[in-house]
């Protein structure tokens, strides 16, 4: 008798255990769908994602990218509402940590309704996510990620707008010893994917054209103390110092290589290429050149626009990388919008979609013209050499130079 | 390769001082929790950063309203770093009576994941905060002491090179100093000192002697924290700008610092900073050279590591710690 | 409520109907609704419930087996969020592996180790190096990269030089004690990172910072293993050799020489263990673990760099130990499960959850509390939660419970505690 009541107790218990996991479960259905009034009206949704660092040292620029993308992403849903279709922006948060980007990629991967990613920020990141996304067919547009091996590995669905690193160091390397007159050259690196990769590519472009390398040192991200490294390039007084790195470590750099008294030029990456490096480095960013793939966003019209509306929205000023994503995503939904059409105005497969974003050619973006390649680098991809002369942001734009 | 080594020698020392000071003092608060608790306190170099924000905010403050032109930038240091001190050790003494007293009799281990706990805690509070006001986590503070100074150091011997220095550096080392003196003369001249001193000893005797516990440790957490936010004042005068994340590098380093020295050891924590700091600078400065360009200066903390493993493994309680005799 | 309890613990037939209730209705929810990540974690947790039955070790062994081997994997194959699971999967076995190699050190030999991730680095690159064509540089004969049938003879690669540093960085700390061990661990975890970090000059053995591309997939048969659901397979034979080393490991005479030895080094140096030699071994089995499931993870990525062996690494898996209750395997286990699941998925899953809120308009979020940024806080206040009121962790380590009578040797002489027995109990308890 006890045992009956309590079984029948329990049974019910579980039953409701249960009903309520497969509740939630078509809840959870419902709003991942977004159907609104359940069914299948899921249909005529396409997400993009993008996958940045939102969190932890580089959130700045992982941020400005995704807001860049939201405000290129929300300019085209009335247009692809007349085409029959709703766009949905889905922002991931990879910690530019390699392993939270393919744990996400395959989040991503598995969501049906997501079409394309906006994304990395760090190599390291992209690389094995893009192994993913390969997988799944999904197209990966990339604003920011210069080392070669990403595009290198010859994958379908990873294409980038800006400059490879392989073409940013060398450029970098011209100028300093063509127009700067520099013979020896110092060369501070932040031992990630990035500053390394650059500075290599620096010191290669730099030994081709006959200058000497008179140091090549590394520092620690997150460190803020440089004194170390600096006291060596006291000590071996070079006419350039090139740091291949980020603003964070890069301001710090600047400021304290200016309280040494090393009054030589300075050179960077685009990674120096932020309003916070004025910030963090105030006067000593004075006669401090970079090289940078985003033109002048405000030296068009079509970029002036494009700060305002930025400012706006979001209350804050433009990254050069808000620009970057701003453009990823145009690129991204303009292979859609390819793909759709060719698709007869239904909704694409990936792989479609993947094929009409490599396919674009031509794209007018706010700071750089878009033409993807076999390998999925950008044609047009151009460098521009700024130089600080007084402590404001954006620089003066000194010399352009494109792969032609 | 001497000669090249000695060029630079006093540009190196000070600067190894500048930072082994800023170790010195963070270790300090390590060394005064271990001792009393026997607790690694992970979340000491948040504190440390909590701090230095605390400072710059003030900081900003004062210069949107005015003050810091009109009042001699001494006094504005003194007093950003007394609010901040005492702001700082409350912090530290409300964490400890929220999250480390209920665990006081719990598996040693356990405060462990609470200080880990914290520190991602203070850490994400700080930021968003900071990003909430600011639009942007990494704050810049105010120039203070900017004026350069130079030491003819090639009068004392002409293989040196002349060395200079940032004014500030001597603030930040006449305040580590001071506060240095100070503590040591408090933990071994006064009544609660000697009170702090019991508890680290032997906790239970110690209240069979009426001392307060609770309230020792309480003043401990207080002081120790309040150094360290005091520290992050003074790190974010020399460095100028800040983020949420130095506490944890930082906390790491000072936590060397402290077990070098000695671990529950108050002078050895100063001196461990201070070999530390010094090490690392020169690290960073000389290992291409010393080593024909085989290590590069990113090397520089395994070289302070290696440093410690060696001290550790000849004399396994760190330079001036206690041999304790274990019993069974 | 005890009473209720204590019915279902004595009937089993009682517990074999719900049981198996539980796990066909989370079966068949997982299997209808495939976006449920609530239906996944909660078929998950029907091991959890299986592990607080009363049935016989052999039976919960092969429920469990039907669950993860058959259950799990059809259920989630059914849409589109299959390999999500499965990487989800795939990483809890990961980590449980290291987890119970640290517990190990830790739990079990009481050497408190913050650096454990070294070695969970030096099995990936071990495979790392060989399946790309890195080692071209230095080796000098062999054409590399290896083809991904060599992935099998290098999981014991792996596990040996795991071993083999686990050995050599134990040398050097054993007479270093308590928190003083922990720095030093630290120390040697960071060093091996900075090592591989800059290990591109002179000669090029680890392509320093840029990380090592393209690992080779492993083979067999001719198959290729590229997507986690077929890497689960792997990582949960794996685990299963693991958990099986780990529980011979934990009753024999070296398990209880660790246990000695974490209670009171002079006190088992005088009753005869070995100081040094259960010291070593402790590094040495922990670090084999992970060795091993480097290598898989290298080969799951199929990209090896030093950003995925941070310090703050080691402190994860030292607070899936501790969280999980120290020297207890099933504790160590569910506390992996729970971190891995709460970081990789929980709060991904979370966090879109809310965004698609304040998409909608539902609610509001400023840009700064946006919780894709607030991951940290909520681990951070999670871990206190839980240290503040279950310190002893989730199923803390229990003491082996034997019977009086198996204690009688077969000569019919009494046991020689018989006179330590407790009143009225058959059983006698090992005390620590």
């Amino acid at each position: 008798m006890v045992f009956k009541k309590t079984f029948s107790i329990l049974a019910t218990a579980t039953l409701a255990v249960g009903l309520l996991a497969g509740c939630s479960g078509g809840n959870k259905d419902q709003n991942a769908s977004n159907g609104g009034s359940g069914g299948s009206s899921g249909s005529n949704v396409i997400k993009i994602a993008t996958q940045t660092p939102l969190s932890g040292g580089s959130a700045t620029l992982g941020e400005s990218i995704k807001l860049g993308a939201q405000l290129a992403l929300e300019e085209q849903q009335a247009n692809f509402e007349k085409l029959g279709f709703k766009l949905e922006l889905v922002p991931y948060d990879d910690q530019g940590d390699p392993k939270k980007g393919v744990a996400n990629a395959q989040l991503i991967g598995a969501d049906k309704q997501i079409f394309g990613v906006v994304g990395h920020l760090n190599s390291g990141v992209a690389i094995p996510s893009s192994e993913i996304y390969e997988k799944y067919s999904i197209p990966m547009v990339s604003p920011a990620n210069t080392a070669t091996d990403v595009t290198d590995r010859g994958l379908k669905t990873v294409n980038r707008i800006c400059a490879r690193d392989d073409f940013q160091g060398p450029a970098g390397a011209k100028f300093a010893i063509e127009k700067l007159g520099a013979k020896k050259i110092f060369i501070i690196q932040d031992k990630t994917a990035y500053g390394s990769g650059l500075a290599e590519a620096f010191k290669k472009g730099a030994e081709d054209l006959g200058a000497q390398v008179v140091g090549f040192e590394g520092i620690t991200v997150g460190e803020k103390d440089f004194n170390g490294v600096l006291n060596q390039v006291l000590a071996k007084k070079p006419d350039l110092v090139y740091f291949g790195g980020l603003y964070t470590e890069g301001g710090q750099l600047i400021k304290q290589a200016r309280d040494k008294g090393i009054t030589v030029p300075i050179m960077g990456g685009d990674g120096l290429d932020s309003s916070t490096l004025v910030q963090i480095a105030g006067d000593a960013v004075k006669n401090v050149y970079m090289t940078s793939a985003a033109g002048l966003t405000t030296a068009t019209d079509a970029g002036k626009q494009f700060a305002e509306k930025y400012k706006q929205k979001f209350g804050k000023d433009i990254e050069s990388y808000s620009a970057y994503g701003y453009d990823s995503m145009g690129v991204l939904l303009k292979g859609i919008e390819n793909a759709i059409k060719e698709n007869g105005n239904k909704l694409p497969s990936r792989q479609q979609v993947a094929e009409g974003v490599r396919k674009v050619q031509e794209y007018e973006g706010v700071v750089t013209k878009v033409s993807f390649d076999e390998k999925g680098d950008n044609k047009y991809a151009k460098i521009y050499i700024y130089k600080f002369d007084e402590a404001k942001y954006p620089a003066k734009l000194e010399d352009e130079v494109s792969k032609q | 390769m001497i000669e090249q080594v000695l060029h630079t020698l006093p540009q190196v020392l000070i600067d190894g001082l500048a930072l082994g000071a800023v170790y010195a003092i963070v270790a300090l608060g390590y060394t005064m929790v271990y001792g009393i608790l026997e607790l690694i306190n992970f979340a000491h170099g948040e504190i440390f950063m909590t701090g230095a924000f605390v400072g710059t905010a003030i900081l900003l403050t004062f210069s949107g309203l005015g003050w810091i032109t009109s009042m001699p930038a001494i006094i504005t240091l003194v007093l950003v770093l007394i609010v901040t001190s005492v702001l700082t050790g409350l912090l530290g003494m409300g964490i400890e009576r929220v999250a480390y007293r209920p665990l006081r009799n719990a598996p040693k281990l356990i405060t462990l994941i609470t200080a880990i706990g914290i520190s991602f805690l203070l850490q994400d509070l700080v930021r968003f905060i900071t990003e909430l006001k600011n639009g942007n986590y990494i704050l810049t503070g105010p120039n203070l002491f900017n004026k350069q100074i130079g030491i003819e150091a090639s009068s004392i011997l002409s293989v040196f090179n002349d060395a200079s220095v940032k004014s500030s550096f001597f603030i930040v080392l006449g305040v580590a100093i001071v506060m240095m003196i100070t503590l040591d003369f408090f933990v071994n001249r006064t009544k609660w000192g000697m009170a702090m001193r019991a508890v680290a000893q032997d906790r239970e005797t110690a209240a069979l002697m009426t001392v307060n516990v609770n309230k020792v440790i309480a003043l401990t957490f207080f002081i120790g924290s309040a150094l360290g936010g005091a520290t992050g004042v003074l790190f974010a005068v020399q460095y100028g700008t800040i983020d949420p994340y130095i506490g944890f590098i930082l906390g790491l380093k000072a936590f060397t610092a402290a077990v070098l020295g000695g671990i529950g050891n108050i002078r050895g924590a100063m001196f461990g900073g201070i070999l530390i700091g010094l090490l690392e600078m020169f690290a960073a400065a000389n290992l291409p050279i010393v080593s024909h360009g085989v290590l590069g200066a990113e090397y520089k903390d395994v070289f302070a590591f290696a440093i410690l493993i060696i001290v550790l493994i000849f004399k396994p309680e760190g330079l001036f710690g206690k041999v304790t005799v274990e019993k069974v | 409520m005890k009473n209720w309890l204590s019915t279902i613990q004595a009937n089993k037939r009682l517990q074999a109907i719900m049981i198996g209730l539980y796990i066909v209705v989370t079966f068949l929810s997982l299997y209808l609704a495939q976006k449920s990540v609530i239906a996944f974690l909660l078929l998950l947790a029907s091991l959890l419930l299986l592990y607080f039955t009363t049935f016989s070790n052999r039976i919960k062994w092969l429920v469990a087996g039907l669950v993860m081997v058959v259950l799990l994997p059809f259920a989630a194959s059914q849409g589109e969020a299959y390999q999500s699971y499965m990487e989800v999967a795939t990483l809890v076995g990961i980590y449980i592996a290291m987890a119970l190699g640290l517990n190990i050190v830790v739990g079990m030999a009481g050497l408190l180790d913050l650096g454990f991730v070294a070695f969970f680095a030096i099995g990936a690159y071990t495979y790392g190096i060989f399946a790309t064509s890195q080692a071209n540089n230095f080796m000098p004969f062999g054409h590399y990269p290896l083809s991904g049938g060599s992935f099998w003879v290098f999981i014991f690669i792996g596990c040996l030089a795991a071993a083999l540093f686990g050995i050599l960085l134990g040398i050097p700390v054993l007479r270093v004690k308590g928190d003083y061990l922990a720095i030093v661990t630290l120390g040697f975890g960071e060093i091996i990172r900075i090592i591989f970090n800059n290990l591109d000059k002179p000669v090029n053995i680890t392509n320093g910072a840029m990380g090592l591309a393209s690992v080779q997939p492993p083979k067999l048969f001719g198959l290729d293993f590229m997507y986690p659901s077929q890497f689960y397979y792997i990582v949960l034979v794996i685990l299963l050799v693991v958990i099986f080393a780990v529980r011979r490991l934990e009753y024999s005479k070296i398990g209880r020489a660790w246990k000695a030895v974490r209670e009171n080094e002079i006190a088992a140096q005088s009753m005869g263990i070995h100081l040094v030699r259960t010291k070593l071994m402790a590094f040495a089995v922990g670090a084999s673990f992970s060795g091993m499931m480097g290598v898989v993870f290298a080969a799951k990525q199929t990209f090896v760099d030093p950003t995925s062996f941070t310090l703050l690494e080691s402190i994860t898996i030292l607070v899936m130990v501790i969280l999980g209750g120290m020297g207890s395997v099933p504790g160590v286990i569910l506390g992996a499960a729970l971190v891995t699941i709460l970081n990789l998925q929980v709060l991904t899953e979370l966090t879109n959850w809310l965004n698609q809120l304040s998409l909608n308009g539902v609610i509001s979020i400023p840009d700064a509390l946006s919780p894709a940024k607030m991951q940290r806080f909520i681990f951070g206040a999670i871990l206190i939660l839980f240290a503040l009121y279950r310190p002893q962790g989730l199923l803390p380590a229990k003491n082996p419970v034997f019977k009086k009578e198996d204690l009688t040797d077969t000569s019919g002489h009494p046991p020689m505690n018989a006179g330590v027995q407790k009143e009225g109990a058959q059983h006698v308890h090992l005390d620590s």
